[in-house]
């Protein structure tokens, strides 16, 4: 064993300073947290992943392959809730949120250290209530509980959404606490047009969290309790409106949509001008743009019921508030490009993903801007096209800000390196994985393969056996990370405190951070990612 | 050039008059969309090379955007947006509009089946017989969950929603036979919830509709087990609206009684008690016999009970159908 020797440090680390089991299960620690928020997430990950390679084997033939037409449903229901509410909405703003927004606006903690530890219990029962509906029982609705299915359906939908309305809950508490936080806790001359980028996302995030996260609330048990009681809500069988439901599903549904790609966008600010050691190309730009989002995003819920029987004036007015949104997306990927121009790039893991990012949202994100295109929805709607663009943005642009982030700040959170090599040949897997998986998907969409088939016509059976391939070589992809970042865990190399050399806020304390976050009360007197500076700790 | 790129998307066959147009706007979309993210990526490939980072902390320029590119920024990708939106949108309208002369042929989704019924006769599961190059409407409606009514090779679609009617329509190009699928998750046969839409040629379907009602049973398709099955709608619709006692309110020659009446009711525009006003068509009629309280005809009471649970689907159907022969000079119908 070679290790170089520790660097000699002030004060412990968050993670040395006490390391009992007790210690991590009643943190206040924001970074532990995070971290405890982390091992959960990924988790919840492996599972969805395991689900969905179920269901890619399933699809290999048109008619049964490995499970019956039951299990197939409950499977990708399972899939869907998994993948959306117990990895998607929580893994950036619970995790990397949780563990970077007090460094980089130089706090100790977030405001409510104890509701966030209550966060993290309320994810822990929520999931674990909606796995025990899962396992007695299941459900097979979809993760989109439509009623009057939803609420007519044999199987257990009633535990899965107390579930997800605990689960709810945790979202609702770690948006306010970031609110709180970002109003209150700013050091010493961080004003608002000061905030890192990233801040600034998971604040419009929370945002969205804390307005929206209610009405999901209210819907899932405005199904539990039509399902229980058949009290008339949905079921015209019953007095109530079939499409009520999906008016108050996707007024939640589509902003959480931007719940889930704010947060990355926020990362990819952070990545490429930490490793492109470059200011912003459009500060403003990215702030008014997310705020734009955040606001829009909860007038476009219409675009996904065009052809529900809603009116074509709705579907007009819907379309074009669709467009609206498109643009402020459109704002950041140019900003991002520009961003790179006359940099100086560290073309790593990270950057990578970004790369990756970048595509994946361009595509992912004019499909769904086609898709709001109101004549074409019409053959799209409910078919793989739509699964496919769903994916490119939630799979394709979240999940590779996710893995940039995990890269980016893995030195930062747990003071070693990860394998460079073994890095960038994952991400390259992952990459070729996701397009080979999602791009016959888009095809099968124009083909017109209807979305959650469990059988199909023999003409679709290449490209879905196309697609399974590619599966495969995603789940590879992500074997390969799991493995070297498990090994780098222990034996990865120790770094210095900012291995990037990035001058966002964060890497202004050591890598790990103290438990109290700096030893010296930071404050901040300029814009984040200012390289016209140099380091506080260089001089 | 056009087919070559509907085959290289996978894009089924152009099976009626609008798919050809909306397959070109899906082209202009495709194409844009490949070209704009192929180009931004080039920019930022030639970037990270052209950048690359010679030193640890190698100090860079600070450079924000002038006031001009950030407008162009925005002013591009809107424009060509809202172009797309104004084709998209024109398309959708003509789609959701059908023409006055369109052929009805009523649709009803149930676990997990098709059923389709002309106003003129027979009805019959899981084949849907159109003629080519005529318009036809179909009003769409379920007896249980929301199923999603698909026929890719037209790129037509609609929900059919239990309780309620609602339609779409499309002129089939020529003969030809092709796949219709449930497009809305609707419990385990989801997606063996198919049918086959035939598009016939037009003289060969009216001898076909022609055998049907002179009760040539051998070559009908498979038709469920129901009543008078050899009675058309319209004739049912009538011993319907005679058995339900709707002609105690609502006339049939004109006469205006505690209800509206039933003379040239369909396609009128009515003005609504507290303002506004509807056009009485498939989904008004069956929404008053479902929850009459919901939209009141200026001038009358709301007194009409509800036939929720006392009128099904293909009830209703049969009783509007009834209804639109009541139109002053063709008196098809025949009022009792």
């Amino acid at each position: 064993m070679n290790e170089p020797a520790p660097i000699v440090r002030e004060s412990p680390s968050y993670l040395t300073v006490d390391t009992t089991v007790a210690s991590w299960l009643n943190t206040r620690d924001h970074k532990r947290v995070g971290v405890m928020f982390l091992a959960a997430v990924l988790l919840a990950l492996l599972a969805g992943g395991v689900f969905a390679m179920v269901l890619r084997i399933e699809l290999l033939t048109p008619e049964r392959t490995i499970i019956s037409a039951t299990a197939y449903n409950r499977l990708f229901t399972l899939h869907g809730i998994v993948m959306i509410f117990l990895f998607l909405i929580p893994a950036i703003p619970a995790v990397f949120g949780n563990f970077m927004v007090p460094l980089m606006i130089g706090a100790r903690d977030v405001a409510f250290p104890r509701l966030n530890l209550l966060s993290f219990y309320l994810y822990l029962s929520g999931a674990a209530i909606a796995l025990w509906g899962m396992i007695h029982g299941g459900t097979d609705t979809g993760w989109t509980f439509y009623a009057p299915y939803s609420t007519t359906t044999a199987t257990a939908v009633v535990p899965v959404l107390l579930g997800l309305f605990v689960i709810g809950m945790s979202s609702i508490v770690t948006g306010i606490n970031f609110i709180v936080t970002v109003h209150t806790l700013r050091a010493p001359g961080l004003s608002w047009m000061r905030l890192p980028l990233f801040v600034w996302t998971i604040y419009c995030t929370s945002i969205i969290q804390v307005l929206a996260t209610p009405v999901l609330g209210m819907t899932l048990l405005l199904v539990a309790v039509e399902h229980a009681f058949q009290v008339g809500f949905f079921n015209p069988q019953t007095g109530g409106d079939p499409l009520l439901l999906q008016h108050l599903f996707w007024f939640y549904s589509h902003p959480a949509v931007y719940i889930m790609i704010l947060p990355a966008m926020g990362v990819i600010s952070e990545v490429v001008s930490g490793l492109s050691r470059k200011n912003s190309f459009g500060y403003k730009p990215i702030v008014y743009s997310s705020l734009g989002i955040a606001f829009v995003g909860f007038f476009t819920w219409g675009h996904h019921m065009f052809v529900s029987g809603q009116s074509t004036f709705n579907g007009g007015v819907f379309g074009v508030l669709s467009m609206l949104v498109g643009i402020f997306t459109a704002i950041k990927v140019f900003t991002w490009v520009g961003t790179m121009y006359k940099g100086a790039i560290a073309f790593t893991t990270p950057y990578a993903y970004v790369c990756g990012f970048l595509f994946f949202l361009v595509f992912g994100g004019m499909t769904g801007v086609a898709l709001a295109t109101v004549s074409l929805d019409a053959h799209w709607h409910d078919t793989y096209f739509v699964v496919a663009h769903f994916h490119f943005i939630m799979v394709g642009a979240a999940m590779m800000a996710f893995l940039a982030a995990l890269h980016y700040w893995f030195p930062k959170m747990f003071g070693r390196a990860y394998p460079e090599g073994w890095g960038l040949v994952s991400a390259v897997l992952i990459i070729l994985g996701f397009n080979a998986t999602f791009i016959p998907q888009f095809l099968l969409g124009n083909a017109g393969m209807p979305r959650r088939y469990y059988s199909y016509p023999a003409e679709f059976q290449a490209l879905n056996v196309a697609s399974t391939m590619g599966a495969t070589l995603l789940g590879f992809g992500f074997l390969v990370i799991a493995i070297y970042l498990g090994w780098s865990l222990r034996r990865g190399k120790i770094v210095r405190d900012n291995p990037w050399e990035s001058r966002g806020f964060e890497w202004y304390t050591t890598s790990p951070p103290p438990k109290e976050n700096f030893t010296v009360k930071p404050e901040f007197h300029h814009e984040p990612h200012d390289y016209q500076l140099g380091h506080p700790r260089d001089r | 050039m056009s087919d070559l790129l509907r085959r290289m998307l996978f894009l089924p066959p152009e099976g009626s008059a609008a798919a050809a147009d909306i397959d070109h706007l899906h082209f202009f979309v495709i194409l844009t969309t490949l070209f704009a993210s192929t180009v931004i990526g080039l920019v930022a490939v030639y970037f990270m090379a052209r950048y690359t980072r010679r030193m640890p902390d190698q100090p860079t320029p600070h450079i924000e955007a002038p006031r001009w590119l950030e407008a162009l920024f925005v002013i591009v990708p809107l424009s060509l947006f809202l172009l797309w939106f104004r084709i998209g949108f024109g398309q959708f309208v003509a789609m959701t509009t059908p023409p006055e002369n369109a052929m009805d042929v009523y649709v009803t989704g149930k676990k997990w089946m098709w059923k389709f019924a002309y106003p003129s006769g027979p009805s019959g599961l899981e084949v849907l017989r159109v003629p080519a190059d005529r318009p036809v409407r179909l009003l769409i409606t379920s007896r249980d969950v929301i199923h999603g009514f698909y026929i890719p090779a037209f790129r037509i679609k609609q929900d059919a929603l239990p309780g309620r009617y609602t339609q779409t329509w499309f002129a089939a190009n020529g003969p030809g036979t092709y796949p219709i699928y449930c497009s809305q998750y609707c419990g385990t046969n989801h997606s063996t919830m198919r049918a086959q839409v035939i598009v016939m040629p037009p003289a060969e379907f009216d001898r076909w509709m022609e055998s049907q009602k002179s009760g040539n049973s051998a070559a009908r398709d498979t038709a469920p087990a129901e009543p008078r099955r050899d009675a058309n709608m319209v004739e049912i619709g009538r011993d319907l609206a005679v058995a339900q006692g709707c002609f105690k309110c609502h006339s049939t020659d004109g006469t205006v009684g505690s209800g509206p009446s039933f003379r040239d009711l369909y396609r009128r525009h009515e003005p609504l008690e507290g303002g506004g006003q509807v056009t009485a068509d498939e989904g008004y009629m069956t929404e008053s016999m479902m929850d009459p309280r919901a939209k009141i005809v200026a001038g009358f009471k709301p007194v009409m009970p509800s036939y929720f649970g006392r009128l099904d689907a293909p009830e209703t159907a049969a009783i509007v159908e009834f209804i639109k022969t009541l139109r002053s000079g063709s008196d098809i119908g025949g009022a009792p």
